[in-house]
């Protein structure tokens, strides 16, 4: 009983209560197994708070790992396997949104999914306890179970409750997905042979791992960490499973399955090759600068919203890594900060995209127009929200960028202020494609569909799936410091080997 | 209560009343404008207090109100924020309260408070008109109040909010958030009637281009952190240390110094928000917007908040100066400054539209302080700011208040097809709206610096003096020639709007509008006037010396070293007697006895030359075709079609189809029997070619196949746990 009352185990497996107790609820019973899918993730969310604010088991001002689980599990023939999970500054916010956006996310599927809700909700759930995995996971071995094990729910959520190109989408994404992951897995087999244990801890410890082969394994890790991001250029299995996912898939492929990528590179690629990390800083940050810039100019021509609000993805992860290989404490900490950002204003985009593709089962931007009039609590929160997503000030998004900003003009991996100078441009032309949208949507006259369609404003229900969401975009964007609390020992600990080699290297 | 406190309590009043009006009462007109008026009055109200303080503190500048708290943790520092008032932000906060206030009140009586509503009036579209009976039974159209009457109060709030923010900021930071947020009502504001195109394409195009020059500042910003360490203008701009570590240090670019690049990517933000060229496009479209938001955002407060800027920063400027030939950074400002001045006075000559008048006026008028703060005339910027930000808020207010006349005079005559704001379809109307005509006088006579009464001859005669007394003969010609041109085309208007008999039946019929419109004009032509007498210089002949030059005292303290004033010279002011009355009679002269239907009597003078100016230098055509052209189809069709669908996707494909064993090993094993049949009949039989083998364990039922995957995890695991012992 101690393994499963251990605060992260709990958080990670309490899901899978929810999947079993759905297996004996009654598929016509909708309404109970929805309640049931809510109640358990709103309950693993309570948990996840209690672990790290008020079990007095998580401190903050500590940048080590905390909360640890340690069992060992496969240990034959050399393999040293374990069960090792543990969380520190670097993953606690990860974790939290995971536990925050899936309990809004099954809301927000009560009206839009009616076909096989069962299946349904245990996929997602069964989701939820992968995603939690890969962020508390310390144990390459385990970690790579799980960030496979996320692979599958996905792929029948767009497989099966997808849109009418779901086949292609949910084929290309699990494929593309693989592809990197191989590489990853032959890197993780590696260093478990090698270096005699696939414990994280431990191997940054040991280090000593050569120049040369750093840079091979660093790479084979960002091949599938840079898929996930995804990375300019292996980003083009993105819009098509955002555009085929239904609502709920998509808030949280891009609130959370995006950010196991670029949380991998911090987890993993950082820690465990220093050297090669710093080699590659310049061409990391040329990719994300092409990323965002690329990102925003595709945004700028899409017809069908959600595309547009997936390609924005591109643009807006370019920027968590462009802070994120500044590798200095202001670009780790806005990187960080910024995964946050893009969940929480993505995910209200989607939520809102899915909401109106509800009523008119259309997402081309020019058959509506003059839905402010219509929908005034709907066009207010769109508004709120796509301010946010192009970094306003006073709004989350607008903290993530500009602390980049900073970490990206100082770096000295970077050695050039052109990086922070061209990436900068994604600002401008994110205002650009946010507000055509809202233009051509929201305001101006009537478009085909506002003139045919009754559209009915946001109900109660809707209004309360955002609100949490609203009141974290104007919280970050208000006073950021707890936020910035909560990873800044972490980060300062992860940034303690840098120091030698950008000596060294510049 | 300390002055502290009260600095940080200025802006939130605006910020209350957007809420509560947003949430609560935007179904009540009367409730709405009563909150959004009496939250302007008490920021007002405490402006007005923390001035007092701040005149009364000696050595203001040295010794400033300051209050800060932690606000990002950026490393082992936090990045602070905090509330500042020294003499630059005292005065700028004095002017801010005064318009900001006058134009709440004025709001109330523009959008017709206490007007039936209209009979066929939408939402997103200016009010129409609406019929009513009077007690003979005859039916009058009457003026009819805004439909979104509360959302507009709701708007300015949130805008004053920003402005106040700005003003009150001691750091780059926080005046970036204001100027944001200003950035965002503005565009709000400019698409208030979003029903109309040509409304929401001005919004939209002034809140990108103002982005552009944001985006450089914000380069500046982090450029500047990355420096110092710091944002907050004390820490900078008033330490030798840093401002000499800034001058030293060389940038990556043109051979500046960082204190010179930086000063260079602040001041594009400015281009930008102030509306210089060739960021200038923006402004005269936003006159799509309501009359009061044009007088506080596109004149008073929103495109001066742009100077301030360059005022607050101008220490960067001078930090690498030697105080005789101007530094790459100050060429430049300088260079644009001066250009915009005479550029958009030339454009405001062939404008017919009252308003678009004014916004040319404003760019220009915006451009002779961006000069002055070129060539290091730091106060008389100040100056010019300031008594531009009154006579040009009354002026626009006047224009509302014409506009509002004539509308009155088309719900008379009921043809709407004529323009109330086209000058050509006014005239006489001194006669049937003096209190305006009155006020208007002075705002133009302050614009064209009309001597010693106005204000605005003051402060723009010691732009030209200080222009003249450092030797700067391009500037100076090129500002002199501005001016005369101001002057012309301010007594154009005032002649074509006012003078002369009613061009139109609807200008015969126009009417004097209501007091809450006629109060603000009066109060802000009294600055008008009354505010230049603050900054005569002290060897000015005859005035000179008996008011004291209280302005160049006052504000000087700003800076570490006090600027010199310059010594009087009789050259410059002979100028500013020239193009004022020369300017002035011309228009006169020239406009005097214009007829209805009779063209523009400078339409022959001028030649190919008139519809170049009248269609502003062909600038929006220019951009049309040679950016916005480019820009679309780069993101079109060379990165959405050939990159992304293109070439990405195609290399994946065709991996695809280059491996096609493994291509059809997919389709086979994986597609087919997953996919399809999942879909294909709807049924749930995931893992059927896995069920032939499995049969027992084949029930079906997806769920089955969780639980057995689930199990078969766990017993997998506890086996290998087991082992691992």
């Amino acid at each position: 009983m101690n393994f499963l009352l251990q605060p992260l185990t709990l958080v990670t497996f309490f899901p899978l209560l929810g999947v079993l107790a759905l297996v004996f609820i009654n598929g016509e019973q909708k309404n109970t197994i929805r309640w049931t899918a809510l109640g358990t993730a709103l309950v693993t969310f309570v948990i996840s708070l209690w672990a790290f604010f008020f079990s007095g088991q998580f401190n903050p001002a500590n940048g080590d790992l905390q909360l640890v689980a340690k069992y060992d599990w496969i240990m034959v023939a050399g393999w040293n396997i374990r069960y090792y999970i543990a969380a520190d500054g670097l993953s606690v916010m990860l974790i939290l949104l995971t536990t925050f956006l899936t309990p809004i996310a099954i809301l927000s599927t009560w009206k839009a999914v009616e076909d096989r809700v069962k299946d349904f909700m245990m996929f997602f759930l069964m989701l939820e306890v992968g995603m939690l995995g890969v962020f508390v996971a310390q144990d390459l071995f385990l970690f790579y179970i799980f960030w496979e094990f996320t692979l599958v729910p996905m792929y029948f959520l767009i497989g099966i409750w997808g849109g009418p190109n779901r086949l292609y989408a949910a084929v290309k994404f699990f494929l593309y997905t693989m592809a990197g992951s191989i590489l990853m897995l032959l890197a993780i087999l590696w260093l478990g042979v090698n270096q005699g244990t696939f414990s994280v801890p431990d191997l940054v410890a040991k280090g000593g791992i050569p120049v040369d082969i750093q840079f091979w394994l660093f790479w084979a890790f960002t091949a599938a960490f840079a898929i996930k991001v995804p990375m300019w250029p292996l980003h083009s299995w993105l819009p098509d499973a955002h555009v085929e996912a239904p609502t709920a898939g998509s808030v949280i492929l891009a609130g959370v399955l995006l950010k196991m990528g670029t949380y991998g590179f911090l987890r993993f690629n950082l820690p465990l090759f220093p050297e090669a990390a710093v080699a590659a800083a310049p061409t990391i940050a040329t990719l994300a600068v092409i990323g965002i810039l690329y990102g925003a100019a595709v945004s700028y021509s899409q017809k069908d919203v959600k595309k547009l609000v997936a390609y924005s993805s591109v643009s807006h992860l370019g920027f968590v890594m462009l802070g994120m290989f500044a590798l200095n404490s202001q670009g780790i900490q806005g990187a960080i900060l910024q995964m946050i950002n893009h969940g929480l204003s993505t995910g209200a985009l989607f939520l809102l995209v899915g909401m109106i593709y509800e009523q008119t089962h259309t997402r081309e931007i020019k058959v509506y127009g003059g839905l402010w009039k219509i929908t005034p609590v709907f066009g207010t929160l769109m508004l709120i929200v796509a301010l946010s997503s192009m970094g306003l000030p006073g709004l989350n998004g607008f903290v993530g960028e500009f602390t980049i900003l900073l970490g990206a003009f100082g770096s000295v991996a970077y050695g050039s202020y052109w990086y922070a100078m061209l990436s900068a441009i994604g600002v401008i032309l994110a205002a650009i494609y946010i507000l055509y949208m809202f233009q051509k949507m929201f305001l101006g006259p009537a478009g085909e569909i506002t003139h045919h369609h009754e559209i009915k404003d946001l109900n109660l229900r809707e209004i309360i799936t955002l609100l949490p969401l609203l009141v974290f975009i104007f919280w970050i964007g208000l006073y950021p410091a707890p936020f910035f609390n909560l990873m800044a020992p972490a980060v300062e600990k992860l940034l303690i080997p840098f120091q030698a080699v950008l000596m060294a290297a510049h | 209560m300390a002055t502290e406190t009260l600095i940080w309590l200025v802006p939130l009043p605006p910020l209350l009343a957007f809420f509560l009006i947003v949430l609560f009462t935007n179904k009540s007109k009367a409730l709405s404008h009563s909150i959004a008026v009496g939250a302007a009055f008490l920021s007002w109200l405490a402006a007005m207090l923390i001035f007092a303080a701040a005149l009364g503190r000696e050595h203001l500048g040295e010794d400033p109100f300051t209050s800060q708290i932690n606000w990002l943790p950026t490393g082992d520092t936090f990045l602070k924020i905090g509330v500042m008032i020294d003499p630059l932000s005292a005065v700028v906060l004095f002017f801010v309260g005064w318009t900001v206030l006058m134009i709440f009140l004025y709001s109330v009586g523009y959008h017709n408070f206490g007007q039936p509503a209209g009979d066929h009036d939408h939402k997103g579209l200016p009010p129409h008109g609406a019929t009513v009976t009077d007690e003979h039974g005859h039916k009058h159209t009457v003026l009819s109040i805004e439909p979104m009457y509360s959302r507009f109060f709701a708007f300015i709030g949130l805008f004053a909010f920003g402005m106040y923010t700005l003003v009150v900021s001691d750091n780059l930071l926080t005046l970036f958030v204001g100027w944001e947020i200003m950035g965002l009502c503005s565009y709000l504001l400019i698409g208030f009637w979003f029903a109309k195109p040509s409304a929401r394409a001005a919004a939209i195009k002034a809140f990108m281009t103002t982005r552009v020059g944001d985006v450089f500042m914000l380069m500046g910003v982090a450029y500047l952190y990355s420096m110092t360490g710091t944002l907050s203008y004390r820490a900078i701009f008033y330490n030798e240390e840093v401002l000499h570590h800034l001058a030293t240090t060389a940038a990556p670019l043109f051979g500046m110094s960082a204190a010179g690049l930086i000063g260079l990517l602040l001041f594009i933000g400015t281009v930008g928000k102030s509306a210089q060229w060739p960021l200038h496009i923006w402004l005269p479209d936003a006159m799509e917007g309501p009359t009061p938001v044009s007088a506080m955002i596109h004149a008073a407060t929103m495109v001066s908040a742009g100077v301030y800027m360059v005022i607050r920063i101008f220490p960067l400027f001078t930090a690498d100066w030697d105080h005789h030939s101007l530094t790459t950074t100050m060429s430049i400002i300088a260079f644009i400054g001066a250009f915009t001045a005479i550029f958009a006075a030339t454009i405001a000559v062939a404008q017919n539209d009252i308003k678009k008048v004014l916004a040319y006026s404003t760019i220009s008028q915006l451009g002779f302080m961006i000069a002055a703060l070129g060539m290091g005339a730091y106060i008389a910027a100040a100056f010019h700011l300031v008594t531009h930000a009154f006579f040009k808020a009354l002026l626009f207010l006047g224009s509302g208040s014409v506009i509002h006349g004539m509308e009155h005079g088309v719900m008379h005559t009921g043809d709407h097809h004529v323009d109330p704001q086209d000058m050509w379809n006014m005239g006489g109307l001194r006669k049937k709206m003096p209190i305006t005509f009155w006020t208007f006088l002075i705002g133009g006579f302050a614009l064209s610096g009309f001597p010693l009464v106005t204000a605005g001859f003051w402060s723009k005669d010691e732009i030209l003096a200080d222009a003249f007394a450092h030797g700067h003969w391009a500037i100076l010609a090129t500002l002199s020639i501005a001016a005369l041109m101001t002057a012309f085309y301010t007594m154009r208007q005032i002649t074509l709007t006012f003078f002369g008999e009613p061009r139109t039946k609807e200008a015969e019929h126009a009417h004097e509008t209501p007091w809450t419109m006629t109060t603000p004009l009066v109060v802000l032509s009294v600055f008008a006037i009354g505010y230049g007498w603050l900054g005569i210089p002290e060897h000015f002949p005859g005035l000179g010396g008996i008011v004291p030059n209280w302005f160049h005292e006052f504000v000087g303290g700003t800076l570490i070293h006090h600027p010199e004033a310059v010594a009087f010279h009789w050259e410059p002011l002979a100028i500013s007697l020239v193009v004022a009355f020369g300017g002035l009679g011309l228009g006169w002269v020239v406009y005097k006895d214009v007829k209805a239907g009779q063209p523009d009597p400078l339409e022959k003078p001028l030649g190919p030359l008139y519809p170049f100016l009248k269609n502003k230098w062909y600038f929006d055509e220019f951009y049309t075709y040679y950016v916005v052209g480019p820009m679309t189809w780069v993101s079109e069709v060379f990165t959405f079609q050939w990159m992304d669908r293109g070439v990405i996707d195609g290399i994946i494909h065709s991996v695809a189809q280059l491996a096609p064993a493994i291509g059809s090993f997919l389709r086979n094993w994986f597609d087919k029997p997953v996919v399809n049949e999942l879909i294909g009949d709807g049924s749930a039989a995931v893992f059927q070619w896995l069920g032939h083998q499995l049969r027992f364990i084949q029930t079906g039922r997806l769920q089955a196949y969780l639980i057995s995957a689930v199990a078969t995890f766990l017993v997998v695991g506890a086996a290998l746990y087991y082992f691992g012992f």
